[in-house]
C-alpha cells in the first residue's frame, strides 16, 4: 500500500526519474528546472541512484550528450527550461531523427527578451515541431507518473523517440503537493531495464547519423513522421496499462464536465485547475462549461479531440504564448485547422493568459464564459486577458 | 634527429578501420592521417564526429567507411557527445549490463569544429576529465563548406571569406594555438601530428589512448584543394611545414613540452608558402613577417621545451 507524501513537484519529478533507475543525467542549471537536477546529482552523489550525472558546459552540450550516452545504450535523462530549451534546439531535432529514447523534464518558462524567469509556453511552443512526445501535466501526480510512463513509451521498440514531459515553471515546479509514489518493485515491474535496438559498441559496429542526399531525406523523415504519428497507439496502451498497475488513469485528452455543455475550454498544463475552479463555480452558479485538457500534445491528438469537440458550440482556446505575428497562438491554428478539415461549425476564440508568470485567476475564466471579455473582431482574433494596453 | 621516447613504430600497423569507397578528394592528407589514428586506436573504439569534410565524405545513407562504432550529432559538439558515450559505456559496464572491457572513445572533428564553433564543448569535455581522446583535424579552414577562414587559418591566406584585396592581406589574423589552449586544461596528453610523419604519428596516438584521462592530438591535415597545391605534394607540404618550423611536432605530457621532431636547422618559410595557391598574393615582406613570427614561435616553443 502507497502512502502520499507532500513534497515539492520538483524533488518528485527527480525521484520518479531516479524509480525509473535512470542511468546517464547530463544537465546545466536554469532556473526554474534547478531543483530537479540539484536533487538528482544528491542522489548520484549519495549512492542512491546507480548513474553517470554530467555537469556539462551549457544545454547544447547536455542534450548532446544526452544524444551520446542513449546511443550507447543507456536510460538517459535530462531537464531544461526557457533559454535552455531554445540553445538544445538543434540538437531536438537530432535526438527524434536518431530515434533516441531520451526522457526530457520541461520546466515551462518565458523566453527573453524581456528576461523572465516565470512561467508560461513560449519556450515548449517555439519547440513543438522538433519531432519529440509531448505531455502536458496538470499536477505533481502526473509528472511523477508521466517521467515514468514517458520511458516506457519513448524505448518501445515500435516508438524509438525522445519524450518531452512538461511542467509549468514555478506555479507547478515549486509548489507542494501531496504525492504518491509507487514502489520501486512495481515501477521496476513495469518498466523493464532499457534494451536497445542498436547501440555504440566495438562488438557489433553500427554508424549512426549518417546524412541524406534529397533521394532518400524524404523518406527518412516520412519514416519518422510515421513512427510519431503511429506513437499514439503505443502511449494510449502505455496509459491503460499504467492505470491497471497503478490506479490512476490517464488519456490523451482527458476532459471535465464537457458532457453537460456547450460550450468548453481547451488548455494545456497546470491552468487546467483553475479553469476546474471556475467551472465549479459556474456550475453553482447553474451554468454548464467543460473543460479540455490535452495531457498529450505530439502527436497531436486529433481522433481523440474530434470525438469532444463535435457536439460543441463554443470553443475557448486559452494559451500561454504569444502568437509571433502568427494568425492566432499555435493552439488555436492547430485545433481551427481540425474544426475546418472535418467542416464543424464552432465558434473559436482564443485567449492569452499567463505570460512570463502573470497570475491567472479563475474569475477570468468565468468573465470568458459570460462573454465579458469579447472575443476581438479586429485583425487580431486574440485577446490578451488583463493586458495594459 | 629523432629525440627518444616515441620509438614504438617502425611500421605501420596493419588493421584498418576506414575501408576504401570514402569520396576524400584527390591527395587529401586528412582522411590518411584520420585512418592511420585509428590503426593504432584499434577496434575496441567508438568514434563520435563533428559535421565536416570526413563526415561528409564517410557517411552518405546508406553507406559507410567505417568499421567500428561511429556517431555524428551535429557541428560544434563532438567533444560532448563523447562525454556522453564514455559516461554510459562506464556505467553499464559498472551495472554489469555490458562486458567490462577496455573501449575507448574519440572525437573528432575539424580546426572550425575544434577551434571555433566547438570550443566550449571541448573545454567542459577536457575540463570534467572524460576518458577520451579528441583529435583536430586541422586544414586550416572550412574546407567542407567552400574554403572559408576559420581561428585556424594561418595569417595571410587567402580563403573565399578572407580574401586579398585592396584593403586586405587575406587572412589578417594569426593562427590560433589551439594545442595550448588544450594544455591550459591541465589534461595528461597533448601532442601535434601530422601524417607527413607516420611513426611520430602512430606513438601520439597509442599515447593518448593509453592515459587515462583525456587526450588532445592535433593533427595538420594539407588540404590540396584548400590550399591549392598538386595533390601528389600533400606529404612534402606536411614536411615542409615540419621543417619550416610552421608546425613543430611536439607533445605535452603531464605538463611536459617535448619537441618530437626536431627540424633545425630550420628552413624558412619561404619554402613552405611559395607553392600553394593559397599564399601567391603575398609580396616578399609578408613573407618576411611570418618568418620572424615563426621563428619568434619556434623559440618559444624550445624555452617551453627547457632547450634554452
Amino acid at each position: 500500500m502507497t502512502t502520499k507524501k507532500g513534497i515539492e513537484v520538483s524533488i518528485a519529478a527527480s525521484i520518479a526519474a531516479q524509480l525509473a533507475r535512470v542511468e546517464v543525467v547530463a544537465a546545466y542549471p536554469i532556473t526554474p528546472q534547478t531543483h530537479i537536477v540539484e536533487h538528482l546529482s544528491e542522489l548520484v552523489a549519495n549512492g542512491e541512484l546507480e548513474a553517470v550525472y554530467i555537469n556539462v558546459e551549457s544545454e547544447h552540450s547536455a542534450m548532446s550528450a544526452c544524444c551520446g550516452a542513449s546511443a550507447a545504450g543507456a536510460r538517459t535523462f535530462t531537464s531544461t527550461s526557457a533559454q535552455g530549451l531554445e540553445l538544445m534546439h538543434e540538437i531536438l531535432f537530432i535526438a527524434s531523427g536518431m530515434r533516441l529514447p531520451i526522457v526530457m523534464a520541461t520546466v515551462n518558462r518565458a523566453l527573453s527578451s524581456p528576461l523572465s524567469i516565470w512561467g508560461d509556453h513560449s519556450d515548449i511552443m517555439a519547440a513543438r515541431d522538433t519531432g519529440w512526445i509531448m505531455l502536458f501535466c496538470e499536477n505533481g501526480q502526473e509528472v511523477v507518473d508521466s517521467i515514468i510512463m514517458a520511458f516506457k513509451i519513448a524505448e518501445n521498440r515500435n516508438v524509438l523517440l525522445p519524450v518531452m514531459v512538461n511542467l509549468d515553471g514555478f506555479s507547478l515546479s515549486h509548489v507542494i503537493e501531496p504525492i504518491e509514489f509507487p514502489s520501486q518493485k512495481d515501477v521496476d515491474s513495469f518498466l523493464p531495464p532499457y534494451k536497445p535496438l542498436y547501440s555504440l559498441h566495438p562488438d557489433k559496429p553500427v554508424t549512426m547519423g549518417a546524412y541524406a542526399m534529397p533521394e532518400l531525406y524524404t523518406e527518412a523523415k516520412y519514416a519518422q513522421e510515421t513512427a510519431l504519428i503511429n506513437s499514439k497507439k503505443v502511449i494510449i496502451d502505455v496509459m491503460a496499462e499504467f492505470g491497471e498497475r497503478f490506479g490512476r488513469h490517464y488519456k490523451p485528452v482527458e476532459t471535465y464536465n464537457t458532457e453537460n455543455a456547450d460550450f468548453a475550454f481547451i488548455c494545456l498544463g497546470s491552468i487546467n485547475e483553475n479553469i476546474s475552479t471556475a467551472i465549479d463555480e459556474l456550475k453553482s452558479n447553474g451554468k454548464e462549461a467543460g473543460l479540455i485538457k490535452l495531457r498529450l500534445f505530439r502527436p497531436f491528438p486529433k481522433d481523440e479531440l474530434l470525438a469532444v469537440l463535435k457536439d460543441k458550440k463554443r470553443i475557448a482556446i486559452v494559451e500561454r504564448a504569444m502568437p509571433g505575428g502568427a494568425a492566432n497562438s499555435p493552439l488555436y491554428n492547430e485545433i481551427a485547422s481540425l474544426i475546418y478539415a472535418n467542416k464543424l461549425h464552432i465558434t473559436l476564440e482564443n485567449y492569452i493568459v499567463g505570460l512570463g508568470g502573470r497570475d491567472v485567476h479563475p474569475e477570468d475564466f468565468i468573465d470568458v464564459f459570460d462573454m465579458k471579455i469579447a472575443a476581438k473582431k479586429d485583425n487580431n482574433n486574440y485577446n490578451v486577458i488583463g493586458v495594459r494596453e | 634527429m629523432r629525440l627518444k621516447g616515441l620509438e614504438l613504430y617502425t611500421e605501420h600497423p596493419e588493421a584498418e578501420f576506414a575501408v576504401s569507397g570514402h569520396r576524400a578528394c584527390q591527395g587529401c592528407a586528412e582522411i590518411l592521417g584520420l585512418r592511420m589514428a585509428l590503426k593504432v586506436f584499434g577496434k575496441d573504439t567508438i568514434m563520435a564526429m563533428a559535421t565536416g569534410c570526413m563526415e561528409i565524405i564517410s557517411t552518405p545513407l546508406p553507406t559507410t567507411t567505417w568499421t567500428i562504432p561511429w556517431i555524428h550529432i551535429a557541428f560544434e559538439n563532438a567533444a560532448a557527445v563523447a562525454s556522453g558515450i564514455e559516461s554510459a559505456i562506464r556505467i553499464l559496464q559498472e551495472k554489469k549490463k555490458i562486458e567490462r572491457k577496455d573501449i575507448h572513445v574519440i572525437a573528432v572533428a575539424g580546426d572550425g569544429g575544434t577551434s571555433d564553433i566547438g570550443l566550449q564543448a571541448l573545454s567542459g569535455a577536457l575540463e570534467r576529465g572524460h576518458k577520451f581522446t579528441y583529435i583536430c583535424l586541422d586544414n586550416e579552414a572550412y574546407m567542407n563548406t567552400g574554403i572559408q577562414r576559420s581561428s585556424s587559418t594561418p595569417y595571410g591566406a587567402m580563403t573565399t571569406t578572407s580574401p586579398p584585396g585592396k584593403k586586405s592581406i587575406g587572412q589578417s589574423t594569426w593562427k590560433k594555438n589551439m594545442p595550448k589552449i588544450a594544455a591550459a586544461h591541465n589534461i595528461p596528453y597533448v601532442a601535434t601530428a601530422c601524417p607527413s610523419y607516420p611513426f611520430d604519428l602512430f606513438a601520439k596516438i597509442k599515447k593518448a589512448r593509453t592515459v587515462n584521462d583525456p587526450s588532445y592530438i592535433h593533427m595538420l591535415s594539407v588540404c590540396p584543394t584548400g590550399w591549392r597545391i598538386p595533390p601528389d605534394l600533400a606529404i612534402e607540404y606536411g614536411k615542409l611545414a615540419v621543417r619550416t618550423g610552421v608546425f613543430p611536432l611536439y607533445e605535452v605530457e603531464d605538463g611536459r613540452y617535448r619537441i618530437t621532431y626536431s627540424p633545425e636547422p630550420l628552413r624558412p618559410v619561404a619554402d613552405y608558402i611559395k607553392g600553394q595557391g593559397r599564399f601567391r598574393h603575398l609580396k616578399e615582406e609578408d613573407i618576411a613577417l611570418i618568418q620572424n613570427r615563426t621563428t619568434a614561435e619556434w623559440e618559444e616553443l624550445k624555452y617551453l621545451c627547457g632547450l634554452r
